[in-house]
């Protein structure tokens, strides 16, 4: 089970990683959707796997999961649910003023020399 | 268990929250966040004599027993750091009355205040690596609201790359944790450094390190992951920058230098051996940006790299001299940029540009700024009696006691290059012809700028001259910082 | 712009309440089982904006004639107010406290402090929610 999900949290790295190095940028908001879902599903992993036992320790329980990995998990989908939403906003209003989304067309340079 | 520690977090969060409400009465939000941010200074302050009398307070959320419940941790590093951001916090919002714009006053600019300094102290505080993460977030939420407050173009532009390096950033941040986790089955950082010791450090936790280094890297804007900094520093309005400048990279530095003094000291050889690298080609990156800029903001900009390469350094060389020095000095950075990024806000205001080729002569009005100019730049360069003098003279006497001779005399040599690109400024901006002047200036906007930077000058000199004073206070720091099994003691056996 | 698609609104205006209850439902839940304040926020939220995809959103402001912002302050000051209740009492900052009751159509129930900091939960996720959407929506 442990290289299933290895290999699912690889493939979703990979694909955060082209997505990310495309030029449009929604393209790229929706590779950091996926790079932080593969990161969820890696604490998961990394938190082991105990099969359908329950995550709660109380009297009699002998066989549980590790609960703080799910605790995680919410926290940080939380976290990322309102930074993507975040992002958008600004995505969007960025697209308003300056007319395009292409990140090549973003290069700041007219303020340096 | 005790209370108090939380309470300089609390306060500008409760704070931050009724700023949410009249968001239109510029009166009431300027007094309220002023008035919180003097409470949180009070509860600061006594919790640093707190802390020097009775050692590291902790305290666990929700009455949960220590290692698996959230634990905050108020050492004397924490507090030390807690103090100075709620005071630089101060004195930025009272500058920020004058050339913030109401525009930006009206749009929560204030709760943004707020919620970042929460973010911060709380990321000073926590004692739970993934609470640090949440405080993180809490901070580049804050952070991501206060770069694009405005919307302009430039603003628009730079915040969508800043937000898109955080984002990477906060997810490989979490991949590390995960990782530590699956090793040291825990997340409470004194347990971790007291697991990572039994397992005796084996080379997968040094991969967890260098991980580390560079999720707290990017945001503390070391080799090779400071590109970002300068061009999206340089969007924000001048209020906000001396914010992000004076406390952000901070708050990355600050991890980098908990991280590698509580949990990584078993393979010195590697991983403080790499820190040292990179500190040093920092210290090369920021000296060649601050030098070949004519633009005052990236100048200033440039020395925060310089300084975070220096400071880490001096974590780099693990003995007490140097950690002490690093503390000293990471502090006098606060303030010092903080100070320095007003006075050249109010250089712009003054000549109505960034460019250090149009401006010239403004000794012959303003000549108190210059003066005031001057003092901290040579604070800044470290000369003594001034406030950057003791740390590096530590971090230099720390990195000869390692052994690493030529990179001391290195660290001393960047000084000077760093005391050339600010004096720089006071040469093209103060001396010479009559340059450009702005024609919107208008005097008591000028005092309403210039007061409160004149105030953080006075604190970075007393910094500096009081180095006496302060002493005992950076010597418990750096006990702390030196010896993991205090702060483990601490926090697991509840001992005082 | 206003469209006029009367099936679309005669459903909404039954299916949001029937989502709205829902939201309820879950947030109640959440107490023993899957569910609680993030999640019920959320459908909550997923309500009115099915609101405002049948109308539009000048007439679901006329409708609900709410400042989300104040939804998120007082949320937020829900959550803390809850969590530092028990700092007064001389406990650990987010301490919570139950006890069972017996109320009149209920019976025993179990009345839990961490119900309030989850509807300040709730109440930040339903303006925060709100508050993008509107954003987003407003020039058109």
């Amino acid at each position: 089970m442990e290289i299933v999900m290895a290999f699912a949290c690889g493939f979703l790295f990979m694909s955060a990683v082209y997505l990310i190095l495309s030029k449009s940028l929604l393209r790229i908001i929706i590779g950091t959707g996926l790079l932080s879902h593969g990161a969820h599903l890696l604490i998961l992993t990394m938190g082991g796997f105990g099969g359908s036992n329950p995550p709660v320790l109380a009297d009699g329980v002998t066989e549980y999961v590790d609960p703080l990995p799910q605790a995680l998990i919410l926290t940080a989908i939380v976290i990322s649910f309102g930074v993507t939403a975040f992002f958008l906003v600004l995505a969007y209003r960025a697209y308003q003023e300056l007319k395009t989304d292409d990140m090549t067309q973003m290069k700041g340079s007219e303020n340096h020399e | 268990m005790n209370n108090f520690l939380l309470l300089p977090i609390l306060i500008p969060f409760f704070f931050g929250m009724i700023l949410l409400f009249g968001q239109k009465k510029l009166g009431y939000q300027r007094i309220t966040t002023l008035l919180g941010l003097m409470i949180s200074i009070i509860c600061a302050f006594a919790l640093m004599l707190n802390v020097n009398q009775n050692g590291p307070q902790i305290v666990t959320f929700g009455n949960w027993p220590v290692p698996f419940g959230i634990t905050m941790v108020s050492d004397m590093v924490s507090a030390l750091l807690v103090l100075t951001t709620l005071v630089l916090a101060f004195f930025i919002v009272w500058y920020g009355f004058g050339s913030i714009g109401k525009e930006r006053e009206r749009f929560f600019y204030y709760p943004g205040v707020m919620f970042i300094v929460t973010g911060v102290n709380g990321a000073f505080t926590t004692g739970d690596i993934f609470n640090l993460f949440v405080f993180f977030e809490v901070l580049l939420m804050a952070s991501y609201l206060l770069i694009v407050l405005g919307g302009e173009k430039a603003q628009l532009r730079e915040s969508i790359k800043y937000i898109l390096i955080n984002v990477i950033s906060s997810a490989l941040f979490v991949i590390t944790v995960a990782y530590l986790y699956s090793v040291v089955g825990t997340l409470n950082m004194a347990d971790i450094s007291v697991k990572i010791a039994e397992i005796n450090q084996p080379g997968i936790v040094t991969v967890i390190a260098v991980l580390f280094l560079m999720v707290f890297g990017m945001k503390a804007a070391i080799f090779p992951l400071y590109f970002w900094l300068p061009s999206a520093y340089a969007a924000p309005p001048i209020p906000v920058l001396a914010l992000f400048g004076a406390l952000l990279t901070k708050v990355g530095v600050y991890a980098i230098m908990r991280t590698y003094t509580l949990f990584f000291t078993h393979d010195l050889a590697y991983t403080h051996e790499l820190l040292l690298i990179l500190s040093i080609l920092t210290i090369v990156a920021g000296s060649i940006g601050a030098l070949a800029h004519f633009d005052v903001k990236q100048i200033i900009i440039y020395n925060i790299v310089i300084a975070v390469g220096v400071i880490l350094f001096g974590v780099a060389q693990m003995n007490e001299a140097a950690l002490e020095g690093a503390v000293f000095y990471l502090i006098h950075d606060m303030i010092i940029k903080a100070a320095l990024f007003m006075l050249i806000g109010i250089i712009i205001y003054v000549t109505g540009t960034t460019n250090l080729r149009k401006m010239g002569g403004l000794m012959g009005n303003y000549p108190a700024l210059g003066w005031f100019y001057l003092i901290a730049a040579l604070g800044l360069a470290g000369v003594p009696p001034l406030s950057g003098f003791i740390g590096k003279l530590l971090i230099v006497q720390g990195g000869f006691q390692a052994g690493n001779v030529w990179t001391s005399i290195f660290i001393l040599a960047s000084s000077l290059v760093v005391l050339l690109s600010v004096i720089r400024i006071f040469i093209y901006a103060f001396w010479g012809e009559q340059g450009q002047l702005s024609s919107t200036m208008n005097k008591s906007t000028y005092n309403l700028l210039f007061f409160p930077t004149i105030g953080l000058v006075l604190v970075s000199i007393l910094y500096g001259v009081g180095t006496e004073i302060i002493q005992p206070f950076m010597n418990e720091a750096s006990k702390v910082l030196s010896d993991p099994s205090i702060y483990s003691d601490a926090v697991l056996k509840g001992g005082k | 712009m206003k469209i006029n698609n009367v099936i679309l609104q005669f459903t909404a205006k039954f299916v949001f309440f029937i989502i709205f209850f829902f939201a309820v439902h879950i947030f109640f839940a959440g107490h023993y089982t899957p569910g609680g304040g993030f999640v019920g926020g959320l459908v909550t939220a997923s309500a009115i904006v099915l609101l405002i995809i049948a109308f539009d959103l000048n007439t679901v402001q006329k409708l609900l004639p709410i400042n989300y912002i104040y939804v998120v302050a007082v949320g937020l000051i829900l959550a803390l107010g809850t969590a530092a209740f028990s700092m007064f009492v001389g406990e650990p900052f987010f301490t919570h406290f139950f006890d069972y009751f017996y109320l009149p159509l209920f019976g025993k129930t179990s009345l839990h402090t961490a119900a309030l900091f989850d509807l300040g939960v709730y109440l930040v996720v339903v303006g925060v929610t709100m508050t993008i959407i509107q954003t987003i929506g407003e020039d058109e």
